[in-house]
């Protein structure tokens, strides 16, 4: 929802900037954009039409969703054909950790995902394997057993579809769920 | 692709399911091209066949027979503008201009009406001698007679050359288009040269490691339309299937038994990737291996005492093997520092796997007695081999121009094709055991 909202500011932002950001218009917008757009009403009798402003106060599902909080980063990423956790995601993970346990009616799900390199149902349980290195440090951490699942999609479902370095690294990774 | 925002994804998934398992579905069809073929192939004169007056055949059934014998790189059909004569009897047929044509064998045939449809009779004969090697008489339904021209393609393949031809078998693959919310992911099935595709399972959700029972009437493979790997097994003639294993972590790389009795499979519910057996009758599950490190990827012997599968226990992922019902495994990849998804040729000599040579994953066959690996592919992201159910080709996936393509290898070395379809990514082919 966020996202959209986004779409739906800068929508009508870029149509009343006008003429003001012709450098920018060779840029292509998003096809979707008019679409997206309020349908202009026309009042009878009128010359004028009107639009509603839609509300800018976004809203989350939770704080994870919030570009503001700590608990916004919710991927890990990892090394090829490896499940350890790298030093610099602990913080990451001890936040939710945190978070987590002052919040026993939350569940994630820890999702496992690989690049495409070697074979799919290798790479299916190294997902999973690094979706249970997550979950046993959050064990670790004190999270309740019950508050967290894995899942893994092994290469099933890259974040970046091509097939170089700069799209591996972006797919060797786990996602908190909320 | 229409979008169905309102409906909650859930619904969605169990909508798609629903059109898949009803009916099997027509899909676009694979198309093949040779893309190398063996320098030593056996020039061989399949003549148009015969009509009865007035008739037309539904199908050019010497142009399909032809087809399925230049795929297997062994023969080279003759263009029929090269054609002196168009005999459709044994008396019509000179063997002198077959000869000096460069022909060492000759087909005719005819099709004449019959009440279930056709029947088409062919004939095979040796050139230099003026003998005849087989000749054999079907009854076919209209709809059947690409099927019946590939049982000829069989016959003569297996006269010819001893071993049986594979013409008349099936293919299945995963097929995808789209990505997250738009993601298409189909489960379909195609004879041997591409034609009738059908979907059988279609799915917003990942498919995988399609597997055949050995009768050829059912598939097994995974699929995550409940948002979590569970594996099913369906039967192809009704669509019926059934839910096999659907435990907590990873449920994965199905593979029947030779006779059909066990399904061997990948489960991570007692904390690891490992390996069990589940009896298809008393539902029994056996534990076959036990370590920390990744099992995965079983693949069972021809004569059903062994399985190999692919292990990570001695630092990267090597192919091991142990008996059937489990025990101590020993390593056997020799070389490279990635070997995975194994699998037995049909004599149970060999072994086809994925490879890594140079930083590049590639196919290659192990020589079980001489411990040679030779490579059957040049791709940089080659995966899924299956051995042809005669053993003398490998279907495999490969990219081509940054899709997702099918390809297959003579095993003899030089003849290859590709399989593509003309839009969205194939990949994970399996290949149908022989129709009985």
């Amino acid at each position: 929802m966020t996202e959209s909202r986004t779409t739906h500011l800068a929508a009508l932002f870029l149509i009343l900037s006008g003429a003001g950001l012709a450098g920018c218009a060779s840029r292509p917008a998003p096809s979707d954009m008019s679409a997206s757009m309020p349908t202009p009403t026309t009042t009878v009798g009128s010359a004028a039409t009107t639009a509603p402003l839609e509300s800018t106060r976004p809203t989350y599902a939770g704080p994870w969703e919030d570009p503001s909080s700590p608990l916004y980063e919710r991927t890990i990423y990892f090394d090829y054909d490896n499940a350890e956790i790298k030093p610099q995601y602990l913080d990451v993970i001890r936040t939710h950790a945190r978070y987590l346990g002052s919040q026993p009616g939350t569940r994630v799900t820890l999702e496992g995902h690989t690049d495409e390199r070697g074979t799919r149902e290798y790479n299916l349980a190294l997902g999973d394997q690094r979706a249970e290195s997550v979950r046993r440090f959050m064990l670790a951490e004190g999270v309740p057993a019950k508050q967290l699942a894995t899942l893994s999609y092994g290469e099933e479902r890259p974040a970046d579809p091509g097939h170089s370095e700069a799209s591996w690294r972006l797919n060797r990774r786990v996602i908190i769920q909320y | 692709m229409t979008r169905y925002s309102c409906l909650p994804r859930s619904l969605f998934v169990v909508v798609l399911i629903l059109v898949g398992l009803g009916q099997a579905l027509a899909a676009p069809r694979l198309n093949i091209e040779i893309t190398g073929g063996i320098e030593s192939a056996q020039p061989i004169a399949i003549v148009p066949f015969g009509t009865a007056d007035g008739l037309i055949p539904p199908v050019d059934m010497a142009a399909i027979i032809g087809a399925d014998l230049a795929r297997t790189g062994r023969f080279k059909p003759m263009p029929t503008r090269d054609m002196l004569d168009m005999p459709s009897t044994r008396e019509e047929v000179d063997f002198r201009d077959w000869s000096l044509l460069g022909m060492n064998n000759l087909v005719i045939g005819r099709v004449e009406p019959d009440p279930t449809g056709y029947r088409v009779s062919f004939t095979l004969f040796d050139v230099f001698r003026g003998t005849e090697l087989a000749s054999t008489s079907l009854v076919s339904t209209k709809s059947g007679m690409r099927q019946t021209a590939h049982r000829i393609a069989d016959e003569i393949h297996e006269k010819l050359t001893g071993q049986p031809g594979v013409a008349a078998t099936r293919i299945a693959y995963i097929t995808s288009t789209g990505s997250g919310a738009d993601l298409t992911v189909t489960l379909r099935v195609a004879d041997a040269d591409g034609y009738n595709p059908q979907t059988i399972v279609s799915s917003a959700e990942p498919l995988m490691s399609p597997a055949w029972s050995p009768d050829g009437q059912r598939l097994a493979y995974v699929s995550f339309e409940n948002k979590r790997a569970a594996i099913y097994i369906q039967e192809l003639s009704s669509g019926r299937r059934e839910l096999v294993a659907s435990h907590p972590g990873i449920n994965g790389s199905p593979a029947f038994s030779p006779d059909g009795s066990r399904l061997a499979m990948t489960l991570s519910k007692d904390g690891n990737p490992d390996i069990y057996s589940l009896n298809l009758l008393s539902r029994e599950l056996t534990r076959l291996t036990d370590h920390y490190a990744i099992d995965t990827e079983p693949s069972w012997s021809p004569d059903g005492q062994s399985i190999i599968f692919t292990s990570d226990r001695g630092g990267s992922p090597q192919i091991y093997r142990m008996a059937a019902a489990g025990g101590p495994a020993e390593r056997i990849s020799v070389e490279g520092d990635y070997n995975g998804r194994a699998s037995y040729a049909p004599d149970g000599r060999s072994i086809v796997m994925v490879t890594r040579v140079n930083g590049a994953f590639r196919i290659g066959q192990l020589d079980l007695a001489r411990g040679v690996t030779r490579l059957l592919s040049r791709g940089d992201l080659d995966e899924s081999p299956s051995f042809a159910p005669n053993g003398a080709m490998v279907i495999y996936a490969t990219i081509h121009g940054h899709r997702g393509v099918l390809a297959t290898a003579s095993v003899e070395g030089g003849g290859s094709q590709r399989l593509t379809q003309d839009s969205g990514q194939v990949r994970e082919p399996a290949w149908s055991p022989l129709r009985r």
